[in-house]
């Protein structure tokens, strides 16, 4: 007999062993492997306008269909990553590229981070110093005044 | 230790700051709006049949020759089915010719849509497969965009068009085109 809590345990088990379903929504052919693997590159490095962050090849929205369609026709066009990006960027914008090109507009996102944290070691490294230097002997009054509370 | 009470002060200017800019660039910004990339550019080229008479090819110089409001739609759009008492008014009353994109739908599921809720449009791109909708950058529906004399997209509006937004944006914008084609530059 399985008791209650065996079930639970089996019932999580299968649910681990669940393989993502993603990117099984529409099966496209390609005459070369290489297009093949093209596709699912830049179907996994485009994000999917309508949903926020989900990429287009894990998105069921209608326009993650469209643009699916339309990356499948140009690689089958034989057109580059460049090319397919490119087009992407034109129509959808910066969204549009998981890795946002390095522009004037978006060096803030490529080096903001990188900035901050020279600015947190500077800062972090500047406190430090001024506690060492900051440790001064006792005046005699407040060595009087320790020894007093000391012993009390 | 005022000396100190003022350095404790940096961290808490400079946390205040980053909350104020996180705040405008995440937080009050509705995450849908993606700027259009389409904006001073001519509208794309297209070749495409009319929705209430297939036999007829529409391309971009159809919207050529005065200033124009261009309307994603489609049957499976709830936010088109509430724009629509403002699209029937605006074509009746504001003398702008509104032409419609029929994106990503079933024509005679549309056509039969126009019937009952009665037609505002010109006439009606039927762009089944949503291939305009990409060139112009279309993530979903409505979308209304205007398109001025020389076929130029010069605004783009997500999301149902109503009252307001007629009366705040595309009516002035409408009215600054008209008047003086190379106002609202850049």
């Amino acid at each position: 007999m399985l008791t209650k809590v065996h079930r639970i345990v089996i019932l999580f088990a299968l649910a681990l062993c669940q393989a993502p379903a993603w990117a099984a929504i529409d099966a496209y052919p390609f005459p070369k492997d290489e297009m093949r693997q093209q596709y699912n590159s830049l179907i996994a490095e485009l994000r999917c306008p309508q949903c926020l962050n989900t990429n287009i090849a894990g998105s069921d929205a209608m326009i993650a269909k469209d643009l699916r369609r339309e990356v499948h026709r140009m690689v089958l066009e034989g057109q580059s990553d460049d090319d397919i990006r490119a087009f992407m960027l034109a129509r959808y914008g910066d969204f549009i590229l998981y890795k946002p090109q390095l522009r004037a507009g978006t060096l803030v996102l490529w080096f903001g981070p990188g900035i901050f944290f020279i600015i947190a070691l500077v800062v972090i490294f500047g406190m430090l110093r001024r506690r060492k230097t900051n440790v001064t002997a006792l005046s005699d009054q407040d060595q009087e005044r320790l020894k007093q509370l000391l012993s009390k | 230790m005022s000396s100190l009470n003022k350095s404790l002060l940096i961290p808490l200017v400079i946390f205040i700051v980053l909350v104020a800019i996180l705040a405008g660039g995440f937080g009050l910004k509705d995450p849908h709006f993606l700027p259009s990339q389409l904006i001073d550019q001519p509208f794309p080229d297209f070749s495409l049949s009319e929705l209430n008479d297939p036999s007829r090819e529409l391309t971009a110089s159809d919207l050529r020759g005065q200033v124009v409001l261009v309307n994603v739609w489609a049957t499976w759009c709830p936010n088109c089915l509430i724009e629509h008492p403002e699209l029937l008014r605006i074509s009746r009353e504001e003398g702008v010719p509104l032409l419609g994109i029929n994106y990503n739908d079933d024509s005679s599921k549309a056509r039969q849509w126009l019937v009952r809720h009665n037609n505002p449009f010109q006439f009606n791109i039927v762009d089944d497969k949503g291939k305009l909708g990409i060139e112009l950058g279309v993530y979903g529906a409505p979308e209304t965009f205007i398109v001025d004399a020389k076929g130029v997209i010069r605004y783009r509006h997500v999301g149902p068009v109503s009252r307001r937004i007629w009366e705040e944006t595309l009516g002035p914008i409408i009215e600054l085109l008209e008047t003086n084609p190379d106002g609202l530059k850049g």
